[in-house]
């Protein structure tokens, strides 16, 4: 039997709990002797029994007579299953609210006769097709703390008709309930005869129980096994199905492989259906890992720089323009800095207001911006939701709206809008890039060697998402600026001191490979950025190459050694690992 | 896809996860119906060999058919098991009545298996229907470094995104069948054919429901010789699942204050 999950919602006070107690007792949930464990608890603190002590299971949400987490709890009718999700209402444990909302097919939204609608069911109605539920059932509770009244009952649903429109849930039904009496819960009400509607229990049984996973093939490599010399890919298939001799691409690398075999255990070789946790191996071996999407041709997923998302912040510490955070998108993790945000959504209006930073319980609008390719799709789409990590704590979630290819500059923003800073500082594009501008100054080693090392190092740094320049001051030397040396002595090492010095002030990390400095030379390199510059030496591994690279310099081998911040041995198999680690340790952000 | 194809695809999701996020890695198995399955889709997760170490938190007091039935299994299966013995009852707080004390010294077997294999997540196979504290955990959820749960403040879950970090010294208890129910288990048993201890079936009228240790864990009547009547009865009962199982009804709050301890 199919399980429909529901999530149960509603302000603080409003009835949800006793809702849904009320809604077990009448399908005859109770277990056997929960009620009179119950009686027992309500009789020792000497308060009336409350239904809803039957979900609220700790003690201290019993003492206080509230709901701390989010519950699940499962009943049946003859039609199907239901997972009931119990999800607190207060404003501080909106993040067990979106838990628990995530799973659910459909929404029961509880408001209060009396109050009408509250902060949190404005809140709810709001991340509720955010988390991706977009129906709700309301039930119009307490209506005997309002006399039964049918002017009341319209009132109220009039009001939420209005929501729903605004937010884009649908409002499948509304019912007027006294959940603490049973009236419309389970079975009809005699007290509020001008009702002819369904009950609560009846308009459930009246939704689509169907969980479609339409939409092109997505397959998220979620690891890679190996086996027996196999390398086997693993994951869920997202949609659309797949079979031995598929042709799949792989995003972002792009590259394309055949299914050799879908892999199960026990073996089986029946096509993967949407939704099946398999395993395949390839034709042919490409490069792929966890995090990769493959779909088939025609049907890529979008692989962006940048997209516009709407996300919801759940952390205590806020979120400020320019952080870097871990972006979770199917099984993919990458880097991104918040680059702006177009506005925060006000809950008693649902206008957006600008901000420089989001707070708890948030919902806004903004630009995130990858370090390295994101491969999204678009909502309501799976692929379009994400998490956001700060460090290891999930900080937040949210859906891909549009995707941005470049995202320089925040939307709307121009050059003499005077609500921008009046200028860019060094703090500003360290956010940005996630690290500080840095001169690294290398020379030595075997003919060659220090020119191809910058160039791992660059490509290292710039595709884990950093800024980088290389700096070069020999013509022969392939790739970056090139800056001809000429006859007059020192002035090929001054002009890279120069132009290194600038991007670093931009904010790079600029690498410099400049043979034939003099002492002068690189003292007046380091002053150009102070506390930004380090001077590394490569050792050469052949004692003989040293004075060949080195042509001009007015140091020796060992006193160019000596003079240098760090010397790493010229080792193909080490020096790139010990730059990296020295350079990411001296651009770090502090 | 059916509803237990649902099930076990997002449980074998979270157990690739745990694996690739969470190392070094343990899980427990005690050898009952709910860990036998669990090991079951541990083997599906992982193309047949589950890469990590199982561990009975062994207070000797067993029945001997679930002694009997794990040596068969870890043979079969060829599990990388690794028995961990609790501390004896001497050395637990001897206020505590009978039931209590079994699952103190649980708690504690479970810290030391922890603490000594450096674990920085276990699998265990706890449900939400099994108990109402249970149904208010999460799939990835810290413990302390003294292995308590702070059951006020848990990480949020959506999606299928966990947080799966925790400081040095802390743990994640990950359950990958949280979102199963007792019923399903039964199912997804007779489906899969997956073997299980003969004490869950009726024999004199009676039989297990839930199996704990043999002093504090009490038959219930049952006329269910088969798997099939097994679920049979399932569909129609209301008693709780854990009515046999002493520790829970020793107070009103014996098994939160059991779990916020450190407790499965």
């Amino acid at each position: 039997m199919r399980t429909f999950p529901v999530v149960f919602t509603g302000h603080v006070d409003h009835g949800k709990s006793t809702l849904v107690s009320r809604l077990l007792l009448d399908t005859g949930y109770f277990p056997d002797g929960k009620l009179t464990e119950l009686e027992r608890a309500a009789q020792r603190r000497g308060v009336p029994l409350e239904i809803s002590f039957l979900l609220d299971s700790f003690q201290v949400e019993r003492d206080q007579a509230i709901t701390i987490d989010a519950t699940r709890i499962w009943f049946c009718t003859a039609a199907r299953r239901y997972a009931v999700i119990d999800a607190p209402g207060h404003r501080e444990f909106v993040r067990h609210m979106v838990s628990g909302a995530a799973d659910a097919l459909a929404a029961v939204v509880v408001v209060d006769a009396a109050e009408g609608l509250g902060e949190q069911t404005r809140r709810h109605a709001l991340l509720l097709p955010l988390v991706g539920v977009t129906r709700a059932i309301v039930a119009v509770n307490k209506m005997d703390t309002v006399g039964f009244s049918a002017a009341r009952y319209a009132a109220v649903k009039a009001e939420l008709e209005a929501l729903f429109v605004q937010t884009g849930l649908t409002l499948a039904a509304t019912v007027p309930t006294v959940a603490r009496d049973g009236d419309n819960v389970a079975r009809p009400s005699t007290r509020m005869p001008w009702y002819g509607g369904p009950s609560l229990l009846e308009a459930l049984e009246l939704l689509d129980g169907s969980q479609a996973r339409g939409g092109p093939v997505r397959f998220a490599v979620h690891d890679v096994y190996r086996r027996d010399e196999e390398r086997i890919l693993v994951g869920n298939v997202g949609a659309g199905r797949i079979q031995a001799g598929a042709t799949l691409t792989f995003a972002p690398s792009r590259d394309r492989a055949r299914v050799k075999r879908i892999v199960r255990f026990p073996a089986s070789d029946e096509p993967a259906v949407a939704g099946e946790a398999i395993g395949m191996t390839l034709d042919h071996p490409i490069f792929v890992g966890p995090g990769d999407v493959a779909s088939e041709i025609g049907t890529p997923p979008q692989i962006a720089a940048a997209v516009k998302a709407t996300v919801f912040w759940l952390d205590r510490v806020p979120l400020a323009i320019g952080e870097h955070l871990r972006m979770r998108c199917g099984t993919r993790d990458v880097t991104v800095v918040l680059d702006a945000i177009s506005g925060a959504i006000d809950i008693e209006t649902f206008e957006e207001r600008p901000t420089a930073a989001l707070a708890r319980n948030d919902i806004a609008q903004v630009t995130l911006r990858g370090l390295g390719p994101l491969v999204v799709d678009l909502h309501p789409a799976p692929l379009a939701r994400f998490a956001l990590y700060r460090g290891d704590a999930v900080g937040g979630g949210g859906i891909v709206r549009t995707v941005v290819a470049r995202s320089d500059a925040p939307e709307g923003s121009a050059v003499n809008d005077s609500s921008l800073p009046p200028r860019v500082t060094a703090l500003d594009r360290m956010r940005r890039y996630g690290h500080r501008g840095l001169v690294v100054w290398l020379t030595g080693g075997t003919a060659g060697d220090a020119p191809a090392l910058a160039a791992h190092v660059e490509a290292a740094l710039f595709f884990a998402g950093a800024v980088t320049a290389v700096v070069v001051a020999e013509e022969r030397a392939a790739g970056g600026a090139r800056l001809a040396a000429d006859a007059d002595d020192g002035a090929a090492a001054r002009r890279c001191a120069a132009a290194a010095a600038a991007l670093a002030d931009a904010g790079c990390i600029a690498i410099v490979v400049a043979p034939g400095a003099t002492r002068a030379d690189l003292a007046y390199a380091r002053d150009l950025v102070p506390g930004a510059f380090i001077d590394v030496r490569l050792r050469a591994r052949l004692a003989a190459d040293a004075d060949g690279v080195d042509d001009g310099t007015d140091m020796s081998p060992a006193e160019r050694e000596s003079a240098a911040d760090v010397v790493i041995d010229d080792d193909p198999a080490r020096s790139t690992r010990e730059l990296l680690a020295l350079i990411r340790a001296a651009a770090a952000p502090r | 896809m059916d509803d237990l194809d649902a099930l076990e695809a997002q449980s074998i999701f979270i157990l690739r996860e745990a694996y690739r996020r969470v190392r070094p890695l343990g899980m427990l198995w005690s050898i009952g119906k709910d860990s036998t399955a669990l090991l079951w889709l541990a083997r599906k997760a992982f193309v047949g060999q589950i890469p990590f170490p199982v561990s009975l938190l062994d207070t000797g007091m067993e029945f001997p058919e679930v002694y009997a039935f794990r040596d068969t299994l870890i043979r079969e299966w060829k599990l990388d098991y690794q028995n961990a013995l609790c501390p004896p009852e001497s050395t637990v707080d001897q206020t505590l009545p009978p039931a209590g004390r079994a699952a103190a010294r649980k708690t504690e077997g479970l810290k030391l298996l922890v603490a000594r294999e450096r674990w920085r997540g276990v699998i265990l196979g706890i449900r939400r229907d099994e108990q109402a504290t249970r149904a208010k955990d999460r799939i990835f959820s810290p413990r302390a470094a003294d292995g308590t749960w702070n059951f006020a403040d848990q990480p949020p879950e959506f999606w299928d995104y966990y947080q799966t970090g925790v400081p040095d010294g802390a743990h994640l208890r990950i359950h990958p069948l949280l979102h199963w129910t007792e019923i399903d288990i039964w199912r997804y048993t007779r489906r899969e054919n997956i073997p299980f201890c003969s004490l869950y079936l009726a024999r004199d009228g009676k039989r297990y429901r839930s199996l704990g240790e043999k002093n504090i864990t009490t038959p219930i009547v049952s006329a269910a010789a088969t798997i099939d009547a097994i679920i049979d009865e399932l569909a129609s009962t209301s008693a709780p699942e854990r009515a046999g199982r002493a520790m829970d009804h020793e107070s009103e709050d014996a098994f939160e204050r059991l779990r916020a301890g450190g407790y499965m």
